[in-house]
């Protein structure tokens, strides 16, 4: 087993985490930005991560930036967003070749640094504002990607159920930002903002490849200069008490209707009862030996795809499916027996052995890209703990089927979202 | 066992041909914690019409059953092979495609059973009437769910379009009505005919010793008893220059409109190198002219005609091959009429010099060692390469080949207008 050794230091306004590896033939780095999720800034946010990948001071088109890349064989930079419980998190990823693997051995990391430093730091403005049709066209995409999750009914479906069981909590904001708030953002606002979330998000950095990590040190000493700034933790929406259960039924043209149903645990990340929670989810539906693959696909027939998976920061527990729009109630009914099941503690020290190993052998696997390890050391920041690997595999090796059985108890039916379509038989 | 190192990737790949005919290949990854095999046939939703084993008569066979065979499979008398896999701390998964079918694993423990698993279930086929038709409800689904998947429904239906004949214009998991054809004895016919380890590849990718890997595929092998199985008779009629549709349009529940255009090649017949220079010429030929690092993209972008959706890519396999580029647009008419315009004037040779050139394939160079990060990339595309005859580990000094002669002759050989077609998916 490999098991990941991760070095921190924190340079200012930096947390650097470097992870030495030679396994890989790149060398990537992950700069992540938190602040609390919030209605006030989510379109900003998503906005700004585009507005600074499409050009900076020094390559002021897209097009320019973009040669510069491949001129550094094939660069590869992306920006994503996130949520994660109540934060919301930036993140831009360059991956760049590792010389030794090329013909010509110039010195590439230094020119990832610059280039991250150049797009972080100096992004195309003037006057404290972003470049006009810079930001503009960028407006125009991501209203084109906040529309996309209509046309793709099985994040519709998702993205509808946490909207629905969320309401009043900063969680149902929509990761890429709200359309309504597009419009009123300009080039000033946009960098005004973007002033203040250098100044105060939370700042980490992954390095994950064949490094020195002294030079690496060096590189944000020199070209990440970012001040100290205290951490903004987010409010704690909502205590887990007693749920009135909610069913939401919408229809629209679909052939397949989607049955997604959402459960509150209370248990988040960090909580010592989490090893225990991801076992009882293993064993419910998180895979293709678990409760309900077996009970609603395999037995039943009635879904190609039916899981369920965790919201690790939030505390939630969803179950997906695609069904027939007459399926409804044998689904439900069946989805219900095997929370019942898992309450009444009707599975075997054998299914607890068994997604024991599938869960710890996922781990391993996502260790073994650097875009994995980064994610998963991440999760320390967000839950603010400090937990390695070996920690977690202990923690997961002790539980025991009565803590299972516990967890199970814990979780509570918040909501039933159904998308179907026009032929259902009431 | 032959051993075939590359030596400035590093990277050492073991191989041998069983008495059986079946290619095994092992790559050592160390350092990794995950082991990746694929056993793979070389079988896909485009044979469906052939000379079954031990018979003189071609037989066509419904739409879908590749994939219906791949599902079955793993069902057994004494129970589910994904249970046996958890069992072993693995997970496992398949898949079926134009012209292969394969069966995978990947674990960080238990390799040695994994394998085991995965070479016994692939070999041991089991079909009742019972199963076939419970199968039936969940395929049903699958197939539901991408009628409602607009991305998806763009892809086929453009190829749909370049075709008259050719069945890769078919669903790969057909409709429900083809698949409720399907037999038991239709499925053991399929399999005889293209599970015989002769047509079979198995790719093992991960921290592992290839000697010990090879002496158990080795040993497994050489305890089942194949007869050697004559070449497989593929039939396919012959498919005109033209497309069959030049436009299409589909109307789903959707709010931004999609629009593709695609090109097919007026000759797939090349295999091994050949076969290679022209898929990596006209991938570079493509990037160099719809590449972010371009006009062309650029203005496209500007003009709110493209956004972070849009694509553009060349495959080939034997018998087909075809361009496909586009995406979500604001204007679907639009877009189709100025990519087909910046193809068709490209044959001139104006969109690109020698820089812009060695930049693309310093592109493609370093995208090939990202992709060599993952396991998954290099079992299933060396299997890709080689049911074609060609060899994964010669792309860079292929690229580093490239010339622009061979770039301006790939887009004369493909760029035609008869050959175009459009597929948009437009809000109803």
């Amino acid at each position: 087993m490999n098991i990941t050794t991760e070095t921190v230091k924190e340079i200012d306004g930096v947390k650097l985490h470097q992870i030495k590896t030679d396994k890989y033939k790149t060398n990537t780095i992950v700069w992540k930005m938190k602040a609390p999720l919030s209605k006030d800034t989510v379109t900003l946010r998503a906005l700004l991560p585009h507005v600074l990948e499409s050009s900076s001071a020094a390559y002021p088109t897209t097009a320019k930036l973009r040669a510069y890349l491949d001129e550094l064989y094939g660069a590869s930079l992306y920006v994503d967003l996130s949520k994660k419980g109540e934060y919301h998190i930036i993140s831009m990823t360059i991956e760049m070749a590792n010389e030794k693997f090329l013909s010509d051995q110039t010195p590439l990391l230094r020119k990832a640094f610059e280039l991250l430093s150049e797009l972080l730091l100096h992004p195309l403005s003037n006057n404290g504002a972003f470049d006009r049709e810079v930001v503009e066209s960028e407006k125009r995409t991501l209203k084109q990607r906040i529309q996309a999750v209509n046309d793709d009914k099985m994040r519709y479906a998702n993205l509808r159920l946490v909207q629905e069981m969320c309401k009043d909590e900063a969680y149902a904001l929509h990761v890429h930002g709200e359309l309504d708030d597009l419009p009123l953002i300009t080039e000033s606002s946009l960098y005004h903002y973007y002033e203040k979330a250098l100044a105060e998000d939370e700042l980490d950095l992954y390095m994950i490849g064949d490094i020195d990590t002294n030079e690496v040190e060096q590189y944000v000493r020199e070209l990440l200069p970012l001040k100290t700034r205290p951490i903004k933790e987010a409010s704690i929406a909502r205590a887990n008490d007693l749920i009135e259960p909610e069913t939401i039924k919408e229809e629209q043209d679909v052939k397949q209707a989607k049955l997604n149903i959402g459960y509150r645990t209370g248990i988040t990340y960090g909580d010592p009862e989490y090893s225990a929670l991801q076992i009882f989810n293993g064993i419910f539906g998180g895979f293709s030996h678990s409760k309900l693959f077996i009970n609603v696909r395999e037995k039943a027939s009635l879904a190609y795809y039916v899981a369920s998976r965790l919201e690790s920061h939030k505390g939630l527990l969803m179950v997906m499916s695609g069904i027939d729009n007459n399926s409804y109630g044998q689904a439900t009914s069946i989805i219900e027996e095997q929370l019942e099941e898992m309450q009444k503690g009707a599975f075997t020290e054998e299914e607890i052995t068994q997604t024991k190993a599938v869960i710890q052998n996922q781990m391993l696997e996502t260790m073994d890209t650097a875009r994995g390890v980064a994610e998963v050391l991440y999760h320390n920041i967000v839950s603010q703990q400090k937990m390695d690997l070996t920690e977690w595999m202990n923690g997961m090796e002790a539980v025991t089927k009565e803590d299972i059985i516990t967890v199970a108890k814990k979780v509570q039916l918040d909501t039933i979202y159904f998308l179907h379509g026009k032929e259902v038989q009431k | 066992m032959e051993q075939i190192a590359f030596d400035q990737l590093q990277e050492k790949l073991y191989y041998e041909k069983m008495a059986n005919g079946l290619d095994v290949y092992v790559l050592p990854k160390n350092g990794f914690n995950k082991t990746f095999a694929t056993f793979t046939t070389k079988y896909g939703s485009i044979d469906n019409h052939f000379v079954p084993l031990d018979k003189n008569e071609p037989v066509k066979v419904p739409d879908g059953i590749a994939h219906f065979l791949e599902h079955k499979m793993f069902e057994k008398e004494d129970g589910d092979v994904f249970q046996q896999f958890s069992r072993q701390g693995a997970s496992a998964n398949a898949f079926t495609s134009f012209t292969r079918t394969a069966y995978l694993f990947s674990s960080t423990s238990n390799v040695q059973e994994n394998l085991t698993t995965l070479i016994d279930f692939v070999q041991d086929p089991y079909f009742t009437k019972e199963t076939v038709e419970k199968e039936k409800g969940i395929i049903g689904q699958e197939i539901t769910m991408y009628d409602d998947n607009p991305d998806w429904r763009l892809y086929y239906g453009l190829i749909a379009n370049l075709y008259h004949h050719h069945p890769v214009k078919i669903d790969i998991a057909g409709t429900i009505e083809s698949i409720s054809h399907i037999t038991k004895d239709m499925l053991y016919e399929c399999y005889h005919t293209f599970y015989h380890p002769s047509n079979m590849l198995l790719f093992v990718v991960g921290p592992v010793d290839p000697e010990a890997i090879i002496a158990q595929v080795r040993e497994n092998q050489a305890s089942k008893s194949y007869s050697e199985q004559p070449a497989i008779d593929r039939i396919f009629d012959q498919e005109p220059q033209t497309v069959a549709e030049t436009i299409s349009t589909l109307r789903m529940n959707v709010q931004t409109p999609k629009c593709m255009v695609g090109i097919k090649t007026n000759d797939a017949s090349q295999q091994g190198a050949e076969m290679l220079k022209k898929e990596l010429s006209l991938n570079v030929m493509l990037d160099l002219l719809f590449g972010k690092s371009g006009q062309h993209y650029n203005d496209l972008y500007r003009e709110g005609l493209i956004d972070d959706t849009f694509s553009y890519d060349y495959s080939q396999e034997s018998g087909f091959g075809f361009a496909m580029i586009g995406g979500d647009t604001s204007d679907p008419n639009k877009l189709a009429e100025k990519v087909k315009e910046i193809l068709l004037q490209s044959t001139n040779g104006a969109n690109w010099d020698e820089a812009a050139l060695q930049r693309s394939i310093k592109k493609k160079i370093g995208g090939f060692l990202r992709a060599l990060n993952s396991p998954e990339y290099i079992a299933n595309q060396f299997t890709r390469y080689s049911f074609n005859d060609m060899d994964l580990f010669q792309i860079v000094p292929f690229l580093e080949k490239l010339t622009l002669d061979d770039i301006n002759e790939a887009a004369k050989e493909l760029i035609s207008e008869e050959r175009m077609s459009v597929c948009q998916v437009l809000p109803k």
